[in-house]
């Protein structure tokens, strides 16, 4: 078909409009059933962070400081936290369960884009009876690094970027809970980014 | 329906995406680390190949040619945008492994490659066919490279277990090994072609 200003214009837009439209109908259809999974996964999380069924009203509290947001959810058993840092492929973020006495109960990995079958192990590798069990830790006389750092925790193999990250999430809402108690030794780890993922 | 039989298979062998045109060949080594995710994959690029195509023949004699390729783009990110919320939506699990990958399907070579040497000249029948065909064709291919990525680099298939743990070579499951693989699988394909 010939080209032309008036044609070309015309086309563009109904396709525009046309487009815009089908996207707000589909839009209108799933984004309540989005928001409800979204809700979903979170609760759940929640109960399985704190190992128990927790009270129905939550207190939410969201903290927010210069470079992260912590949304805090307190029950009468703890406080699950979630909390995100840069890992190797995006960021990943965390939901932290605290028992009262700042020891964590339990922790699930929300949202990440690690590489499979390395990084995206994580959602296992630290769980109890694991090989990087932090379950029943408590950061605040942990030493919560890898231990190529100089911690107590093992790295996933081969993925000691994604191992760092997880263990950075985890200590900075530690620290935004129960103030700054503990050395996250930030230092070290920034020394040695070159190394393997 | 013989022209459609043949535009199909066309498509899966003949003009096999992956094995044969090499196009779209960002999400075949990006999503085959295992064979679900390529399989995920094809099967949401052929979900868009199939209705792109089919809308691509309806509006090609409206469209003048000075601005057919965006117009063939705003097509194409609308479904696949449309895609990404039924699947946020309805099937979450695949949605979490693959999300990152939905939005790449907009420039997946593939799909603007068959509106431009296919619907565009073709009828909404046959477009269909195409889409169905091209579409089969690249999933075949993201399973089967998938499928040998996840066996040679965790020793399952489809999260099976197939062989110990300590049987992965791990760079099967990094981008080196999809190089590989998918090269060693092209030779394989004309060896056999042949």
């Amino acid at each position: 078909m010939e080209s032309n200003l008036v044609n070309m214009v015309m086309v563009l837009c109904v396709i525009a409009v046309a487009a815009a439209l089908s996207l707000a109908i589909v839009n209108a259809i799933t984004s309540t059933q989005i928001a409800k999974i979204e809700k979903d996964n979170l609760e759940k999380g929640i109960k399985e962070v704190l190992g128990a069924n927790p009270e129905d009203s939550l207190d939410v509290e969201e903290i927010h400081d210069s470079t992260s947001t912590f949304v805090l959810y307190k029950t009468e058993i703890g406080i699950a936290v979630k909390t995100q840092s840069n890992g190797f492929g995006g960021p990943i973020e965390v939901l932290v369960g605290f028992a009262p006495d700042s020891t964590i109960c339990g922790y699930k990995i929300l949202k990440h884009s690690e590489t499979p079958g390395l990084g995206a192990k994580a959602g296992e590798w630290f769980q109890r009876g694991n090989k990087g069990d932090i379950i029943g830790k408590n950061p605040a006389n942990t030493s919560m690094t890898v231990s190529k750092d100089g911690g107590d925790i093992d790295a996933i193999t081969a993925s000691t970027i994604t191992s760092r990250a997880f263990l950075k999430a985890v200590m900075s809402a530690f620290d935004r809970i129960y103030g700054s108690t503990h050395e996250t030794s930030d230092a070290s780890t920034q020394e040695k980014k070159g190394g393997k993922q | 329906m013989n022209n459609s039989i043949k535009y199909i298979w066309n498509g899966i062998v003949k003009e096999n995406p992956t094995f044969v045109l090499l196009l779209g060949m960002c999400p075949t080594l990006g999503t085959t680390s295992s064979a679900i995710n390529g399989m995920s994959m094809g099967l949401a690029t052929t979900f868009v190949l199939i209705l792109s195509n089919l809308i691509i023949s309806l509006i090609k004699d409206y469209v003048p040619d000075a601005v057919r390729i965006p117009c063939y783009v705003v097509v194409i990110a609308s479904l696949v945008t449309i895609l990404q919320m039924l699947m946020q939506a309805y099937v979450p699990d695949i949605y979490a492994t693959l999300g990152l990958f939905i939005p790449l399907i907009v420039v997946n070579c593939i799909i603007l490659g068959r509106a431009e040497a296919f619907a565009a000249k073709h009828g909404a029948v046959d477009s269909i066919c195409d889409g169905i065909g091209i579409g089969i064709g690249f999933t075949l291919a993201l399973t089967l490279l998938g499928g040998v990525r996840e066996f040679l680099g965790t020793g399952a298939v489809f999260g099976q277990v197939l062989q110990g743990e300590d049987f992965g070579m791990l760079m099967f499951v990094l981008a080196p090994g999809a190089f590989i693989a998918l090269g060693f699988l092209i030779a394989l394909v004309n060896k056999i072609k042949k």
